[in-house]
């Protein structure tokens, strides 16, 4: 075990380093900020001062070692536009975009999972058609506009829901959240349901596929065969067994949740990373765009590092030891 | 001789889109109290699907639609699920083909066993784990204590259906279906698994359907057996009987396949042709196609007929004529 998480620790490492450069490169190619952060009118010295200032009249190599050696002290850089930690200015961010993916991904189980163990239990039921064909539906509909939709129904027309901003919010662990007030969970709602809308399809189909996958399987005949009450076949036998799956893709769907959120926090003014990273490529505020994807990367290697975990857990036949 | 089970006239359908698939059609036999009935035939003669039938595990598109299935004097054919659910696990058990699938893999065995005992039973978790432990020890698996807390995957194949046997015998049931239950293993543990079952069910009068394909096992088990072909019975009798003087021509091959000291360095016959498809089966009797004896007579139904004392045959030109070989 030990064995095992120091060769992932060490991995992931790699995987860091790796991204840092591919990261650094292409933030580099995609634009000069000088054209957007200086004032047009600065005269020349103005301008070479302030190139100074960001550190950009140093080659790319140069820029790069510079950007490692303060990364390794825990300095992700300098925003240009808000002339302060990039660091600091993301993780005052990241609380609202991590209760937003949280939120959905807690909505997409808790819709998707029930209604994916019905569909796969009763494959030829009425209901079964309707889930199945509204899971077609969660996965074709556009985000921002099944967004919009929602906005124009439960905040314009009928007035239940507010649609934009995180309303009150209440500190824990020193951080600023909307769940933990009534208001502030009255204004998570919505967005989060809009974020899990293709989550909900998928689990509903990943549950589906696999009840009846193991419903087929020897071992939930056996144990029919041993006379054991439907409800314990199917909540302890093939419930058990489709966990696997699902606990895998949905652990791993979080990753990208939150990568990926900046398409609902724009449509309702959620003031999360995703709202701050598109006003921060808008301008190309290069340390802000580097330090986001790098902390998107380390968040994605964290998370599959604790779905491995968690599989292992779930299925005895996975054995961590070495190998992997 | 009081009996334990009484199959009569039983018939399981598939209504597959290919076509209604007839995999039992109209079998009967009788299995004794403390008997052991050997259900013999190829692959896809319908053994597990009567297996199934028995204890009302056929699935869709599988129904039994016709026959009765007597056990103590009531019809598990027309009896509710729920009553069915009391007698499965608890007066009839199963034991399957493949230990390697058997047992459900993210459970331990103790849970497996713990809720066997339980859906039965009203006793504490504490003595359904002692009787789950005693059950390990009586089928020879060592140290049994510590390998209730094991999973499936850290068993052999013959460990995990033996794993199998302690589950079905928990209740000492009135009947163990053994479906194939030594096919999947090696000859060795196959030999122990056989006489560890033969006797545990004598000592606990236990009657036992085995099904298998292999006619050596049932040779030095079984009491009475049925031979099946195409979802039919096509002989039956006592054991020793029909494999002294089968009268059936398929039977008649099946034991010419069979290898075996006194015939030592004849070449093996093997029945010629393919078991037919069950949508696609000849008019008339089904063996018709592979059967060295066929003629126009055999263009028509054949009944089975009692043709010696205690013994039938589903054939109109029966191997009667030779001496016991
Ligand atoms: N679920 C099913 N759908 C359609 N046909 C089936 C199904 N299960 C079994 N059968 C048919 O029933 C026949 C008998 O199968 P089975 O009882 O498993 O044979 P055996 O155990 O003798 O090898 C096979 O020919 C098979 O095609
Ligand atoms: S009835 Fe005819 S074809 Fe069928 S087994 Fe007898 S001899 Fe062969
Ligand atoms: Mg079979």
């Amino acid at each position: 075990m030990t064995v095992y998480l120091l060769r992932r620790i060490s991995q992931s490492f790699l995987v860091l380093v790796a991204m840092s450069m591919i990261v650094f490169i292409g933030v580099y190619a995609v634009g000069d900020p000088v054209e957007i952060l200086i004032s047009p009118d600065a005269d020349q010295m103005e301008r070479e001062r302030a190139i100074q200032a960001l550190g950009l009249d140093l080659p790319l190599w140069e820029q790069y070692g510079v950007f490692v050696w303060r990364a390794l002290h825990g300095d992700l850089g300098r925003s240009f536009v808000y002339n302060e930690p990039a660091l600091q200015l993301i993780l005052q961010k990241m609380p609202a975009t991590l209760e937003l993916a949280f939120g959905s991904m807690f909505i997409s189980v808790l819709i998707g999972l029930p209604l994916g163990m019905y569909a796969g239990l009763r494959p030829e039921s009425p209901g079964s058609k309707m889930i199945m064909a509204g899971s077609i539906l969660g996965f074709s509909l556009p985000t921002f506009w099944v967004g919009l939709m929602l906005i124009m129904v439960f905040a314009v027309q009928l007035g239940w829901l507010p649609s934009t901003g995180r309303g009150e919010t209440a500190y824990f662990l020193g951080l600023q959240w909307s769940f933990l007030t009534a208001n502030g969970l009255s204004h998570l709602i919505m967005p989060a349901i809009n974020l899990a809308l293709f989550k909900i399809s998928l689990v509903i189909r990943l549950t589906r596929s696999g009840v009846r996958e193991t419903m087929l399987m020897d071992y939930v005949k056996f144990a029919r065969a041993k006379g054991l009450s439907p409800a314990r076949v199917t909540f302890v036998h093939v419930f058990k067994n489709i966990l696997i799956p699902v606990v895998t893709v949905v652990g791993l769907e979080l990753g990208s949740t939150i990568a990926f959120s900046v398409v609902t926090e724009s449509v309702f003014a959620w003031p999360g990373m995703g709202k701050l990273i598109i006003d921060s490529i808008n301008v190309l505020d290069r340390p802000v765009i580097v330090a986001y994807l790098m902390i998107i990367v380390l968040m994605f290697i964290t998370i599959n590092l604790i779905v491995d975990l968690l599989y292992s857990a779930l299925d005895p036949r996975v054995r961590l030891e070495g190998k992997a | 001789m009081t009996t334990t089970l009484e199959v009569r006239n039983l018939r399981t359908h598939f209504f597959t889109r290919a076509g209604i698939v007839k995999a039992v059609d109209g079998v009967s036999f009788t299995v004794g109290r403390g008997k052991v009935m050997g259900l013999v035939g190829e692959s896809g003669s319908g053994k597990t699907v009567t297996g199934f039938s028995i204890i009302g595990l056929v699935d869709p598109p599988g129904r039994v639609v016709e026959g009765e299935i007597l056990y103590q004097g009531r019809n598990l054919a027309t009896i509710s699920e729920e009553e069915m659910r009391h007698l499965r696990g608890n007066r009839i058990a199963m034991i399957f083909q493949d230990p390697m699938m058997t047992l459900n893999p993210v459970l331990r065995v103790d849970t497996q066993m713990i809720e066997t005992v339980l859906a039965h039973e009203k006793v504490s978790k504490e003595e359904a784990r002692q009787r789950a432990r005693d059950a390990l020890g009586m089928v020879g698996i060592p140290s049994p204590d510590e390998r209730l807390k094991s999973y499936p995957h850290q068993f052999s194949g013959g460990m995990r259906q033996r794993v199998a046997i302690a589950i079905a015998l928990l209740h000492r049931p009135e009947l163990i279906i053994a479906d194939e239950p030594t096919t999947a293993l090696d000859v060795t543990i196959q030999g122990q698994i056989l006489a560890e079952v033969q006797k545990l069910a004598a000592n606990t009068g236990t009657s036992l359907i085995w099904i298998t394909h292999d006619l050596s096992v049932v040779a030095g088990l079984a009491d009475d057996i049925a031979v099946m072909y195409a979802g039919r019975v096509v002989e039956d009798g006592p054991v020793s009987e029909v494999l002294d003087r089968p009268l059936h021509p398929y039977t008649h091959g099946l034991i010419g396949s069979v290898p075996s000291r006194n015939k030592r360095g004849e070449p093996l016959r093997q029945i010629p042709g393919m078991t037919p498809s069950l949508l696609k089966l000849p008019a008339g009797c089904a063996f018709r196609t592979r059967c060295p004896r066929a003629d126009e007579a055999c263009l028509a139904d054949q009944p089975l007929r009692a043709l010696l004392p205690g013994r039938q045959a589903r054939c109109i030109h029966p191997h009667l004529d030779e001496v016991p070989a």
